[in-house]
């Protein structure tokens, strides 16, 4: 019997295969909810939410929200505009405040790397790092997985190619630690300016060439320019970088045809990724984003759930168990 | 977990014949297979449906759809019991509103899975009618609720223990009494 001893999910780095493939294929199974007629199962009646957002969010927030909704929590939405942020409540204050009103899970966004970890261990309770500025952003990561397994099967000795703006991406990091624990094959392909010092020793291999990087790949996941987060400016405009490493028609047909084009959103159109790209059946972008819910559904089943059975309770176990919680449903 | 007694209580042809009785019976109060829809619990009940279906096609010559319901994300124990069962795909493809829904488990004990089957099941629709069948009851409910067709009323003290197993995932068809060690 393996245990989820997890707490919290604060980043893919460490994780151990068997425990993401638990993520994935729970993940499968709260699929099919988001199908139903009536989008909600009872599973977390009872628990409290709070999505502590301190950077913008359209997808991830929806989609955490959607989540916990549909398993029956109860969820808060806070947006730093809107907080006692603004009057410099310090974030450890905010998190004490909020534990005090006996909240089950904090799911957080900070521009800080680090915040979900601070308060993780701060907090008794659970905390998902829904993106901590560069760092890591793992329910994308999961979500990007998942979709790749979805569509190519077992990933291992698979291609996947991340391309753009590796620095300062915490879902390219996701990514990689998640898929290279997977034993795919991963390269990450950028301007120098964008690729961090050292990204080798993730065990990724660096092609600078797009054309180069994508010929044999099974999947191509881009990341977006974050003009936000780049304090200097990493190359001379838009359009030389879109003629670089944007993908578009052109490296469409230097791709193997059955190639996956994948992007975590939201896309600069014209820029990383062109409109006929974005829109092409090759791409699973809002495939991506369907299997975002159920990645979060599953997250914060298991988060909340803590320990876990590595396989099935078969019949025999529920009948066998102590009297306390035989056949205990 | 050793066991002091352990014997078969039902073999692989006496399951057969429980299971074409009752597919028999669900043809007999239901006037034919018309709005029938077959829904096993996971994991041992959708095998036990799946053969139900099958023989209520030969008995009628008509198609009975079948689905499978797993019913962990509607237990009613996840905030006491410390270890979660890994969640199972509940497949309902028909729309069962106005059907009528002949639900499938092994064994019928406390009621807390059929309670929580019921649960899920209402939020696919609206079934004009629900009917339980399970191969083997071994008494002890601790929720008001009685199967409509019975494999094998099976006496059974707490103490013991009932298994069901099926050649899809076991190595044969047999159901196990056996008692607990201490």
């Amino acid at each position: 019997m393996t245990e989820l001893d997890r707490k919290d999910l604060l980043g893919l780095e460490g994780m151990s295969a068997e425990e993401i493939e638990l993520f994935l294929d729970t993940t499968a199974s709260f699929k099919e909810i988001s199908e139903r007629t009536v989008k909600k199962v009872p599973a977390l009646r009872g628990k409290t939410i709070v999505n502590l957002f301190f950077e913008p969010s359209t997808r991830t927030r929806a989609s955490f929200e959607l989540a916990e909704k549909r398993l029956s929590a109860d969820a808060v939405n806070i947006s730093k505009s809107t907080s006692s942020v603004v009057k410099g409540e310090s974030l450890r204050d905010t998190a004490e405040n909020l534990q005090a009103m006996k909240i089950d899970v904090i799911v957080i966004r900070h521009a800080a790397s680090g915040a979900p970890h601070f308060l993780a261990s701060l907090l008794d309770a659970s905390v998902v790092n829904a993106g901590d500025g560069a760092h890591e952003h793992p329910t994308q990561g999961l979500l990007d997985i998942f979709t790749l397994r979805e569509n190519l099967g077992d990933l291992s000795g698979r291609k996947i190619v991340i391309v753009g703006d590796i620095a300062h991406s915490r879902v390219a990091r996701s990514n990689i630690f998640g898929l290279v624990t997977l034993g795919a094959d991963v390269t990450v392909c950028g301007p120098p300016t964008m690729m961090p010092v050292g990204i080798e020793k993730l065990g990724v291999t660096i092609e600078r060439n797009l054309l180069r990087a994508v010929e044999d790949a099974d999947a191509v996941n881009l990341m977006r320019i974050q003009l936000e987060r780049q304090k200097v400016s990493l190359f001379p405009t838009l359009a030389e970088y879109a003629s670089v490493y944007g993908m578009n028609r052109e490296t469409l047909r230097h791709m193997k045809p059955e190639c996956l084009v994948m992007h975590p959103g939201p896309m600069n159109r014209g820029v990383e990724i062109s409109q006929e790209v974005a829109d092409s059946d090759r791409a699973v972008i809002l495939e991506q984003v369907t299997n975002g819910v159920a990645v979060r559904m599953a997250t914060l089943y298991l988060i909340c759930g803590g320990a876990q059975r590595e396989k099935v309770l078969t019949d025999e176990e529920e009948v066998e168990a102590p009297p306390a919680n035989r056949e205990a449903v | 977990m050793a066991f002091k007694i352990r014997s078969t209580i039902m073999d692989t042809d006496q399951i057969r014949r429980a299971i074409k009785r009752i597919a028999h019976e669900i043809v007999e109060r239901n006037h034919g297979v018309d709005n029938i829809v077959v829904v096993g619990i996971r994991r041992r009940g959708v095998f036990l449906a799946q053969r139900i279906a099958k023989y209520l096609e030969q008995i009628e010559s008509a198609d009975v759809p079948i689905g499978a319901l797993d019913i962990t994300l509607y237990r009613d124990d996840f905030s006491v019991s410390t270890s979660k069962p890994i969640v199972g795909t509940t497949e309902i493809n028909e729309d069962i509103t106005d059907k009528v829904v002949v639900l499938v488990d092994d064994v019928l004990y406390t009621g807390r899975t059929i309670r929580a089957a019921l649960d899920e099941l209402i939020d696919f629709g609206r079934p004009r009618q629900i009917q339980l069948a399970v191969l083997v009851d071994r008494g002890h409910r601790e929720f008001p609720i009685k199967a409509d067709y019975v494999g094998k009323n099976v006496p059974t003290s707490e103490s013991e223990f009932v298994e069901v197993h099926v050649i899809e995932l076991d190595e044969e068809d047999e159901v196990i009494l056996g008692e607990k060690s201490l």
